[in-house]
């Protein structure tokens, strides 16, 4: 069985994105997550290019690796052409992969990411569709969310959507054979496998934590990963 | 060496932009949150400018914040890619426009890691055709769909009803730019400007006689985050690096905030309802907020469509400041109705951020 550095060096994203770091530190000069949090890209691509599997191991358990905020700033700075924000998307993968995301308390919470934006992909063909976001999962929506919501479908129709219709325009209802063509390739590409992982180690995690965890997003698990 | 105004350091940026027909591929967030704004901008492009671009019934997300959030694995992004492409070559076109700044930084790596890795367009390839039965081209142009309006901001501009100055005064507005860091910090040499002096939108307004705004903080991120924002337990990332932004940019006085990217914009909107609901800063005069718009609905409104038609009424910050400084001319009472007058009511006003 292949071992996590040969792993993580199979992925093409480490190889476009880890040339030969040299430690300057402008990475996480311009890093937003530098900014706010004690996350710092510098430390993670070093650690990463010393490709030491105990390392590599607790780094993938960390929850450094969910630290990042995937702007990519640091491409565009980085002398050595490195890619911090491409190392942590191979990293994440890998994470996931393995099981060891669940063992963050960052990684866990890939699974409110999992219901909401990876359901809506397979549920309306949008990461985001204004049916099921409400000011109580995202307060900051403000009280104009709450009266375009309520009114959604006298305001969307005056401003000329598509809404619930079968026909080109904006928020349309998406076609069923384009609706099983991104299920085909989910199925074919390793998203839904990728799915049925989060999925399973969560079950695990809930019961090792003793939270009650259903199918629905109103179950405490979801509720934990998504508030806490 | 003599040195360049940064304002003309652009100009090592250029890129092709296809001068018609077009495949114009919606974003998710903009369709939710601005779902007027990608009309005005087919608007734009068809009727004032006699191009044809095709709206395509079929299209998908291209799942870029799901990635970009860690749920996704890359061969995926990359075949649903690969579908758009493919539906784009079946409705026989080859210039691809994108409306989001995330899909725009999407389809950008998915070509790029397509040429320096062959393997992975073989295997998209493939994987496509045994998941869909569909093959498909890669397009001969790939733009955002600012590059466009950038692209014919004059003749945008000699149609104009109104210009981006004080109907009172006359002088230039104070316009802060957002270009988003997908549209060309990963790719400096796909955005027009490149990512140090962006000029997609600074170049807007100039042509259209506003003021830049250079403030310290231009280039910094929005602070979206992807799985920063989608958890609410992490949102304190998002908020915190749009309000290093206000505070940057409030010595400048800007008149307008206009955006890029479609999350940008609503970030921009909404941390600022939310900074003064928690701590009671507001940046714009006199307790409102900086109206921020997107660059659809900028220029539909110098053009004179009415703001309501936009749905600039679903802005939290309130837009009535800055239709005041342009002189444009607009009827309160139908800001909050619905088709043929309808009462709707009215939405809350928050405590802190001035609303009308």
């Amino acid at each position: 069985m292949a071992t996590l550095v040969e792993r993580l060096k199979a992925d093409f994203r480490l190889v476009e994105g880890l040339k030969a770091c040299i430690n300057c530190g402008t990475c996480t000069a311009i890093c937003p997550a530098a900014a706010v949090s004690d996350y710092d890209p510098r430390i993670v691509v070093d650690t990463v290019q010393q490709f030491n599997e105990g390392t590599l191991m607790e780094l993938l358990k960390s929850d450094t690796i969910w630290k990042c905020g995937e702007c990519l700033s640091c491409k565009t700075r980085c002398p050595r052409e490195n890619v911090p924000g491409y190392i942590i998307q191979a990293l994440r993968s890998l994470s996931i992969d393995t099981g060891l995301f669940i063992e963050s308390e960052q990684g866990q919470r890939q699974l409110a990411i999992k219901r909401t934006v990876g359901d809506h992909i397979l549920k309306y063909g949008y990461c985001v569709y204004v049916d099921e976001v409400n000011t109580d999962m995202y307060p900051e929506q403000g009280p104009i969310w709450d009266w375009m919501q309520k009114n959604r479908k006298e305001i969307l129709e005056r401003l000329g959507t598509s809404y619930g219709k079968e026909q080109s325009g904006s928020l349309r209802n998406i076609p069923e054979e384009s609706m099983q063509n991104l299920q085909k390739i989910f199925d074919e590409t390793g998203a839904t496998e990728r799915f049925e992982k989060i999925e399973h180690y969560s079950r695990v995690n809930a019961e090792k934590l003793g939270v009650d965890m259903d199918a629905t997003n109103d179950c405490d698990y979801f509720k934990k990963m998504y508030e806490e | 060496m003599k040195m360049l105004n940064k304002n003309q350091n652009w100009q090592a940026y250029q890129k092709e932009i296809a001068d018609d027909h077009y495949y114009f591929a919606r974003s998710c967030i903009r369709q939710n949150v601005f779902p007027a704004a990608e009309d005005v901008f087919l608007k734009i492009i068809g009727k004032e400018l006699g191009k044809d671009i095709f709206d395509d019934v079929r299209q998908t997300t291209c799942t870029g914040i799901a990635y970009h959030s860690g749920v996704l694995p890359f061969e995926t992004t990359m075949t649903v890619v690969a579908h758009q492409f493919a539906l784009m070559k079946e409705a026989g076109y080859e210039n691809f426009v994108c409306s989001c700044v995330t899909s725009f930084g999407i389809y950008s790596e998915v070509l790029e890691s397509w040429k320096f890795f062959p393997d992975t367009l073989k295997n998209t390839r493939e994987a496509l055709k045994r998941a869909t039965g569909k093959t498909f081209e890669i397009p001969s142009n790939l733009v955002h769909a600012s590059d466009i309006i950038f692209k014919f901001r004059k003749e945008i501009a000699s149609k104009a009803k109104y210009r981006l100055v004080n109907a009172l005064t006359g002088e230039p507005l104070n316009v802060v730019d957002h270009i988003g860091c997908h549209y060309a910090k990963i790719f400096p040499e796909k955005g027009i400007g490149g990512a140090e002096y962006p000029y997609v939108l600074a170049g807007l307004i100039d042509e259209w006689g506003g003021a830049q705004v250079d403030y310290p903080e231009r280039r910094h991120c929005c602070g979206f985050g992807f799985r920063q924002y989608l958890l609410k337990s992490n949102r304190g990332y998002s908020v915190a690096n749009s309000k290093k932004k206000f505070e940057s940019m409030q010595a400048y006085k800007p008149d307008l905030i206009i955006a890029n990217c479609p999350g940008c914009t609503f970030f921009l909107d909404r941390w600022q309802y939310t900074i003064a609901e928690m701590e009671g800063k507001t940046y714009g005069n006199n307790g409102f907020g900086i109206p921020v718009l997107t660059y659809e609905e900028l220029s539909g409104l110098l053009l004179g469509y009415d703001p309501w038609d936009m749905g600039l009424q679903v802005h939290q910050v309130t837009v009535e400041p800055i239709l005041d400084k342009l002189g444009i001319h607009y009827d309160p009472e139908a800001k909050y109705k619905g088709l043929k007058n309808a009462d709707l009511g009215k939405p809350i006003m928050p405590e802190n951020l001035r609303c009308i």
